[in-house]
């Protein structure tokens, strides 16, 4: 199929839409999403392997790309804006080492597909510091040394400045309960902890 | 990931035409469990229709009932007022499921409909009658430490993972559904299916249908209620044995009960058995031990999973006795 139609019929993709807003107005839809279907907003339609328009910030920059359905905001990340702070550990949203902020909530960037996230405002780890300086919770995680190799410490302060953010960092066991997404393998748990409780208490703007 | 096409619509309506439309297609909301399943082999939509837009994400109560958006985030809800002062039951089942980057991004529908995490499900070399039916089932006969003690059939013993839906469950929750003719409400305790001959389908939620939202009628069941949920790790792991229990007690007689346990059968346990012996009775240990002991009618393990029909039991015990002591 070379035209962009769900139809499987083989109409045109003017004439699904027409079909569709026909559906739609003998329905109860509310007249605003109707309007919307009439102008064909946020009606996409991608044939397999084609890379469809994808506008997003990441770190207020604003990208405009091209991607395929199946890439996930994690390889986007990585491979396309080589932004490779993120890290790609499970890839199967069991580890956290690929948590990002995504209008300003944390997921896992390995269980999203980076079509998803159109329009979106999306915060990794090269996001935090501002210029040399960094950022509370990156100092934090030094003075407690709250890592040792490393790999899950970008998901481990995304998943931690989200975790004060969320209001889910008043004591030790809170921490330990809203930071179980984020695995470490070293075992760096109690000085991480620290680290938050640390960040938590100063009361500083994140 | 095998590829496939990308579609997105604002409008329930259209979404619904696309589905009938093609028949290996799948929406996709939080997407957490099915691109799991997608990059694992499991499933291979040739289609995903993105239903992030559609305008189902509100949570209000209209008329003594709690309404909640089939798109609501398992997040969203388990932080809502109304959920935390009228339903916490809820809260707490909600807040015992995955972590909170998950909880972000899974949606209250795409919470029922996840799959099974049982292991031989999602290991495409082995047979299993849910992924591949007429293979055969890996579990009966082989590693079944997580699986069915209830309802299971010859043809599958998996289990249904959800926290919320136990909750959901023993709460008389209601589910709208729509179709291109309109809407139906079904209860929730005939959403999910016990496996039979017929594993492959884990809800009665028919081609071309979507759930568009929860009805959950408000309750005295606020201030004494427990979920527990017991499993391997405190945190951010799948239950063992999971028990949502709540009581409305007047003067010393439990006035309504309602029990249902996860990680024990192929949908969400509601244990009605047990809430009718209950009710009338005094909140005491011994009348909560033989609920429990009602409760068990019926209960078979497969070998590893054998010590379930102790934890069950126990865990029932436990979760009544916390519900009493609360307030």
């Amino acid at each position: 199929m070379s035209e962009l139609d769900p139809n499987a019929a083989g109409d045109t993709r003017r004439d699904f839409l027409k079909k569709s807003s026909l559906f739609t107005a003998l329905t109860l839809t509310p007249l605003t999403v109707l309007k919307a279907a009439d102008q064909k907003v946020d009606e996409r339609f991608a044939e397999m392997f084609e890379k469809i328009p994808l506008n997003l910030k990441v770190n207020n920059k604003p990208y405009t790309l091209k991607v395929e359905p199946r890439v996930t905001l994690l390889d986007l990340l990585r491979e396309q804006l080589h932004l490779t702070g993120t890290k790609k550990g499970c890839d199967h949203g069991q580890c956290g080492a690929c948590t990002v902020h995504v209008n300003g909530q944390r997921v896992n960037s390995c269980l999203s597909l980076a079509v998803m996230n159109e329009g979106k405002s999306i915060t990794t780890i090269e996001g935090l510091a501002k210029g040399d300086v960094l950022h509370p919770m990156q100092a934090a995680f030094i003075k407690h040394d709250g890592f040792q190799c490393g790999y899950c410490t970008p998901g481990q302060i995304m998943s931690a400045v989200a975790c004060i953010k969320e209001g889910h960092a008043n004591s030790k066991d809170e921490i330990r309960e809203y930071m179980s997404g984020n695995i470490c393998r070293c075992g760096a748990y109690p000085n991480i902890i620290d680290a938050i409780q640390e960040v938590k208490e100063k009361g500083t703007a994140l | 990931m095998i590829n496939f096409q990308y579609v997105r619509t604002s409008v329930v309506k259209t979404a619904l035409g696309l589905i009938g439309k093609d028949p290996k297609a799948s929406f996709i909301a939080g997407g957490t469990n099915l691109i799991d399943l997608m990059k694992r082999g499991v499933t291979a939509p040739d289609k995903l229709i993105d239903i992030n837009y559609l305008p189902l994400k509100k949570i209000e109560e209209i008329d003594h009932v709690l309404h909640v958006g089939a798109l609501a985030s398992n997040s969203e809800l388990a932080e809502n007022m109304i959920v935390k002062d009228k339903f916490p039951l809820l809260m707490l089942a909600l807040q015992a499921g995955a972590s909170a980057q998950l909880r972000n991004m899974a949606t209250v529908g795409g919470n029922m409909m996840q799959r099974t995490r049982c292991a031989y499900f999602y290991d495409t070399t082995m047979p299993c009658n849910k992924r591949a039916p007429g293979s055969g089932c890996g579990a009966i006969g082989g590693y079944n430490r997580m699986h069915a003690i209830f309802g299971a059939s010859e043809a599958c013993i998996a289990v249904h993972p959800s926290d919320m839906c136990v909750a959901l469950v023993a709460l008389d929750a209601k589910v709208v559904i729509a179709h291109t003719k309109g809407e139906r409400k079904i209860n929730f305790i005939d959403f999910h299916r016990l496996a039979g001959n017929t594993p492959e389908k884990d809800n009665n939620l028919q081609k071309g249908e979507l759930i568009v939202r929860l009805e959950i009628p408000l309750n005295n069941l606020n201030k004494n209620f427990h979920y527990l949920k017991v499993r391997d790790r405190s945190s951010y792991a799948f239950a063992l044995v999971s028990v949502a229990a709540a009581l409305d007690i007047q003067n010393n007689i439990i006035h309504t009960a309602r029990l249902a346990m996860g990680g024990v059968a192929h949908k969400p346990w509601r244990l009605i058995a047990a809430e009718n012996f209950l009710k009338g009775k005094n909140p005491t240990v011994a009348n909560f031990e033989e609920a429990a002991k009602i409760a068990m009618n019926g209960a078979k393990g497969f070998g590893e999973n054998d010590f379930k029909l102790k934890m069950a039991p126990n865990s029932i015990i436990e979760a009544l006795t916390v519900a009493k002591a609360k307030s």
